[in-house]
């Protein structure tokens, strides 16, 4: 295993291969993602940006027939590796999903409910976590006297910071969100927006987007994603989101990016 | 021949439709309503309190056949439960889609077709013969919860597996374990639809007669202790009305025992309703 590189981000990507049985998803992807930073991974439908987010907290695990090759290290620890626990490993890389997901529970024991899994259950306690997470997500004032309430009853967009906070409650160090607002009306959107830009000064956050005007809003580094012949997705171009959009450098992100296709 | 015309088609097409339903209603009516006008009027605190007489007469009440019955159901139910919710969530979480799988499948649907009568020479055979429990509740509890396990696997199954995927792959995200998942997301979101399979097992239950008549004895006698022989409601029933002169007696039980199950259904159909509402909610 390579030597903890200190000047490499918080997740190093190396020579990453991912297989679903014979079909390979993703070939030879290299990345450094940034500590405390927003990395946007865009790319046309199909082309292996959610496969990608799902490798780094290795959600991939529970679909059959998925093997990984390569290494992803997460502060210069492959998360491959045997002697990882990959329930230690998603406490400290949290996921927010498509579609807003809260369990048919109250708003309180959604948030809760990472903590209370993880051996905590002093009411106390887990009161200053629910308070605390859902500050964070800026849904506090929206929902403080309706903790008791189910989830199930919140907007959509409430029920998507509501994820966002249970998330928090487990106080990962990464974020990965999975196309966040793609179930959200505008409005909601630039909601999750304005929580996401002020989250990344203590968490490192990689979203995935379909929307390229979302990527270059909030993103510090962006990540082109694009299926090859045999539908395997490769990165094309890596680097800061406003060289990326201004001035790429491989023509395909150009393309893309102006629209030519996608 | 002359053709119909699409006018009469429709009419006797409707016809038809209004008089399955009419006939259905009917009988549902007739059946429910003769068992209830010809039963109601014996019906009386001291029938449900005093034991029953025997003998060619018959006459007497019904206690020791409603302490035999709950004996019956609670042990029974003690007994399916924590194994077919156990099946269930094998079947539902970690069985393997193979062939062994499938054939466990299959073993549940072709044993819930399985007539009770059969179950009940099973009973006798293993139950009372072999291992000695004699005609006794337990071996009636025993025999009937090998014939509730069919229902009781498939619908808790069935509840478990309609708990949106987005509740396990968020659960596990949050560094849950599998088993906590299960326990804490999946049992607690499929619990109206597995209290609903326990009520339709106690329902079933309630209502069986052929495999306890094989297994149970028959004695209408207060029951001691699971060891002791006994009869259910419907299992009075029947002997009333076979065996004594007491027609009467046999209605009367009847409508205790269809009063029973209406309350049951009716619990059961609220809790699944309840359910139905949650799970769309959820999605």
């Amino acid at each position: 295993m390579a030597a903890y590189d200190s000047a490499a981000g918080k997740i190093s990507v190396r020579n990453v291969n991912l297989y679903y049985g014979n079909f390979q998803a993703l070939r030879n992807i290299s990345l450094e993602i940034p500590t405390c930073a927003i990395t946007a991974i865009i790319g046309p439908s199909g082309c292996g940006k959610s496969s990608f987010i799902r490798l780094l907290n290795r959600m991939n695990d529970i679909i059959n027939g998925a093997r990984v090759e390569g290494s992803i290290l997460l502060d210069g620890i492959n998360i491959y590796d045997k002697s990882v626990d990959v329930v230690d490993l998603r406490k400290r890389v949290g996921m927010v999903f498509q579609k807003p997901n809260p369990f048919p529970m109250s708003v309180f024991d959604n948030i809760a409910f990472g903590p209370r899994q993880h051996g905590r259950h002093n009411r106390m306690e887990l009161q200053e976590i629910v308070e605390k997470s859902l500050r964070q997500a800026a849904l506090w004032d929206e929902v403080k006297d309706k903790l008791g309430q189910s989830a199930l009853a919140l907007s959509g967009g409430q029920q998507q910071r509501l994820c966002i906070a249970r998330v928090l409650a487990v106080e990962p160090e990464v974020i990965l969100m999975d196309e966040p607002c793609s179930a959200l009306d505008p409005l909601a959107t630039l909601k999750i927006e304005d929580l996401m830009r002020n989250l990344a000064k203590q968490y490192t956050i990689v979203i995935v987007t379909h929307n390229m005007q979302q990527a270059a809003r909030v993103s510090d580094m962006a990540a082109f994603f694009m299926m090859e012949q045999d539908r395997a997705g490769v990165l094309v171009e890596y680097g800061p989101t406003s060289e990326l959009f201004t001035n790429p450098k491989d023509k395909r992100t150009e393309d893309y990016i102006t629209g030519r296709f996608g | 021949m002359p053709r119909i015309s699409p006018r009469a088609t429709q009419r006797i097409a409707m016809a038809c439709v209004w008089g399955g339903g009419v006939i259905t209603v009917l009988i549902l009516v007739v059946v429910i309503g003769y068992v209830l006008v010809q039963g109601i009027p014996g019906l009386s605190l001291d029938f449900l309190l005093t034991p029953p007489k025997g003998g060619l007469a018959g006459g007497g009440g019904i206690s020791t056949v409603i302490v035999s019955t709950l004996y019956l159901v609670g042990l029974t139910t003690v007994i399916v439960v924590p194994i077919g919710l156990g099946a269930a969530i094998y079947l539902a979480e970690y069985a393997p889609d193979n062939r062994i799988t499938r054939l466990i499948r299959y073993g549940v649907e072709i044993l819930a077709g399985v007539p009770s009568i059969v179950f009940g020479l099973f009973g006798f055979a293993l139950f009372v013969t072999v291992l000695h429990f004699n005609f006794s509740i337990l071996s009636g509890a025993l025999t009937l919860a090998c014939l509730l396990l069919p229902t009781m696997i498939r619908t808790s199954e069935e509840a478990i597996k309609a708990v949106p995927y987005a509740h396990r792959e968020a659960a596990l995200a949050l560094g849950a374990t599998r088993w906590q998942v299960i326990s804490k997301v999946l049992l607690r979101t499929a619990l109206p639809g597995i209290v609903t399979a326990i009520i339709l097992c106690v329902g079933r239950a309630i209502e069986e007669t052929a495999c306890l008549y094989v297994t149970m004895g028959g004695c209408a006698a207060m029951p001691r202790s699971f060891l002791s022989c006994g009869r259910t409601l419907s299992l009075h029933i029947y002997y009333l009305a076979m065996d004594t002169r007491d027609f009467a007696g046999a209605m009367t039980t009847g409508a205790v025992l269809i009063m029973t199950i209406l309350v049951i259904n009716g619990i059961t159909n609220w809790l699944s309703a309840r359910f139905q509402r949650k799970m769309k909610g959820a999605t």
